[in-house]
């Protein structure tokens, strides 16, 4: 018969000891930003209600709802995506069906990866020297849609990619031997069994849009204005840029009223990403292959 | 038989827009260096003293005789960014680990899904925390005059950048083949020594690009840094200083500066700076990833 040895009971005790180790490290990980969270929906969750959000701040921004915040970024993000999604998926396209592996196409995902790697700032600069003052938008909702799209372009392209990928390559082929085109397939095949996880990625990109501040500063949203925007030659405000601006820059702002903005903001970002999750998992359980 | 029918030309037609889409990715890249280049290429060449610019700490672009030292913000950056690792590796790595190697079925499930949801917290959101529940907190634990500095800088930088180091490494640890543990295990090594001396070595090359990227985002990240740093010009000697990072130096001037100005040009010189040091951590994080999947 089998009998533990002492060697064995002490790689026994080792073993538990690494496994608690590690389950401690991904606690830390997790848990401090789940308090700081709990915090947020404790202290900002007094400052919400519909008059929270379907009134324009008022007294200098330090009373009053979210309204044109609000509104702006849902402009922002709409014209962003009408952007984005075309380019992207035209991308994804051609990395997963068309792309040689070649010099080119290795090219072409270290600039996707480097475009997801530059700084957002650095996209805030380009906006300005390219839509706001090249291309002659001016500060505008266009300059900023166009900036973020860029910024997000990324987030589309991995999430199609991987969603056309995970077409088995059997369909594709029993197409082809019908005499279909590449594009009569890609319509016919290939996008209708992957549209889902497209969609997927393009939750994805909206919540990421929604969420950022760095480039839309300068290219397009205002720190206040009295109106809601008409074109998109307007500026707009937004919710990202209104948390940055009433935790920084106005005075006597009351405790709740950014905190309450904050919620807001994390709860759109965090509720689209989790109905993208569970979009994702859902589908998982249909795929057939 | 002429093949060229209708289909055969909407083939080529969508060939070529997807082609444009494919490239599209390679133009904005190089649009956004030209376009950086542009705006800061004439002050570079005309005003600015690069010996200056390296070694000096007075950034003073609005003074009567300007001076343009970054040495203090490229302190500042690599500080808070430093910080941040030390924070965020040993706990990405481990959690990675624990995920990849120990966690099963509803568990890791849930908390691949809680990491996702971590990662996707905006960093203005990260910024405001530093800001109105890590500054407080500084300042009665540590009993120091001010919260926002290289520490609460750093641990919100760490905390934000855990979550994607984290998918990335268990990326790398996934894609180690399955075969490597069973033959370790075959030999009855426990799980800790299969993955300690086996899994780890394979996957060396995956950590390193997840911690590089890491270090990437750290770097370029500024809304969290410009409102927990401080922003206060300073050359750190203690957790407890504030700094102010390069990238929070343009998101906070930029609207102040004139078109065409050296300050302006200045903010765009920074700007250089970043994507270049971006563009060669980047780079090198796909040479490291390159090598595992060529072996």
């Amino acid at each position: 018969m089998f009998e533990a040895t002492a060697l064995n009971r002490k790689s026994y005790r080792n073993e538990a000891l690494v496994k608690a180790g590690f389950l401690l490290m991904t606690i830390a990980l997790v848990v401090p930003v789940l308090l700081v969270l709990g915090l947020l929906v404790i202290r900002g969750g007094p400052a919400i209600s519909w008059e929270f959000l379907f009134t324009p701040p008022v007294n200098g921004m330090t009373a009053g709802g979210v309204l044109p915040a609000l509104i702006g970024t849902v402009w922002l993000v709409v014209v962003a995506l009408l952007a984005s999604v075309p380019i992207g998926v035209a991308a994804a396209l051609y990395l997963s069906e068309y792309a040689p592996d070649n010099f080119l196409t290795r090219t072409i995902n270290l600039a996707i990866i480097n475009l997801a790697g530059v700084p957002s700032i650095v996209h805030a600069l380009f906006g300005v020297g390219a839509f706001v003052l090249f291309f002659r938008f001016g500060t505008s909702i266009l300059a900023a849609s166009l900036t973020l799209a860029i910024m997000t372009l990324p987030v589309v392209i991995v999430a199609t990619r991987e969603s056309l990928q995970a077409v088995p390559m059997a369909f594709r082929e029993a197409c082809w031997n019908m005499g279909a085109t590449r594009w009569q397939t890609i319509r016919k095949v290939v996008l209708p069994n992957s549209i889902s996880g497209i969609l997927t990625g393009v939750i994805l990109e909206v919540s990421r849009t929604a969420g950022e501040t760095a480039p839309i500063m300068f290219t397009g949203a205002a720190t206040f204005l009295p109106f809601l925007p008409q074109s998109v030659f307007d500026q707009t405000m937004a919710m990202s840029l209104h948390l940055y601006v009433i935790s920084t820059q106005v005075p006597n702002v009351p405790d709740h009223l950014p905190f309450g903005v904050a919620l807001v903001l994390i709860s759109m970002v965090l509720i689209m990403n989790a109905v993208s999750i569970g979009f994702r998992v859902y589908l998982r359980g249909l795929k057939k292959w | 038989m002429d093949q060229r029918d209708r289909a055969w030309w909407t083939d080529r037609l969508v060939q070529a827009l997807v082609f444009i889409g494919g490239i599209s990715g390679i133009v904005f890249v190089v649009g956004i260096f030209v376009f950086v280049t542009k705006e800061g290429l004439g002050f570079v060449l005309n005003t600015l003293d690069i010996k200056e610019f390296f070694t000096s700490i007075a950034w003073r672009p609005t003074s009567s005789n300007p001076t343009y030292g970054a040495l203090a913000l490229i302190v500042g950056t690599a500080s808070v960014t430093g910080l941040a690792m030390l924070v965020s590796v040993p706990l990405a790595l481990g959690a990675a680990v624990y995920i990849g190697e120990f966690a099963k079925g509803k568990t890791r499930e849930a908390l691949k899904v809680l990491v996702e949801l971590l990662a996707a917290i905006p960093s203005v959101v990260w910024g405001f925390i530093g800001l109105s529940i890590m500054s407080p907190l500084i300042i009665d634990l540590f009993d120091v005059p001010v919260g926002l500095n290289v520490l609460n800088a750093g641990v919100i930088l760490g905390l934000m950048a855990a979550p994607i180091m984290t998918t990335i490494a268990e990326d790398a640890l996934k894609a180690v083949p399955d075969g490597y543990r069973e033959a370790a295990e075959a030999l009855g090594a426990t799980r800790w020594e299969v993955i300690w001396k086996v899994v780890i070595p394979a996957g060396k090359n995956g950590l390193v690009a997840a911690v590089l990227l890491g270090v990437g985002r750290g770097f370029g990240e500024t809304m969290a840094v410009l409102m927990a740093t401080g922003h206060s010009i300073n050359i750190p000697t203690s957790p407890f200083d504030s700094v102010r990072a390069l990238t929070a130096t343009i998101a906070a001037e930029l609207g102040d500066t004139s078109y065409g100005s050296d300050h302006y040009g200045s903010l765009f010189a920074l700007g250089i700076l970043l994507f270049t040091v971006t563009f060669i951590i980047n780079l090198t994080a796909d040479v490291v990833l390159r090598r595992t999947t060529r072996r």
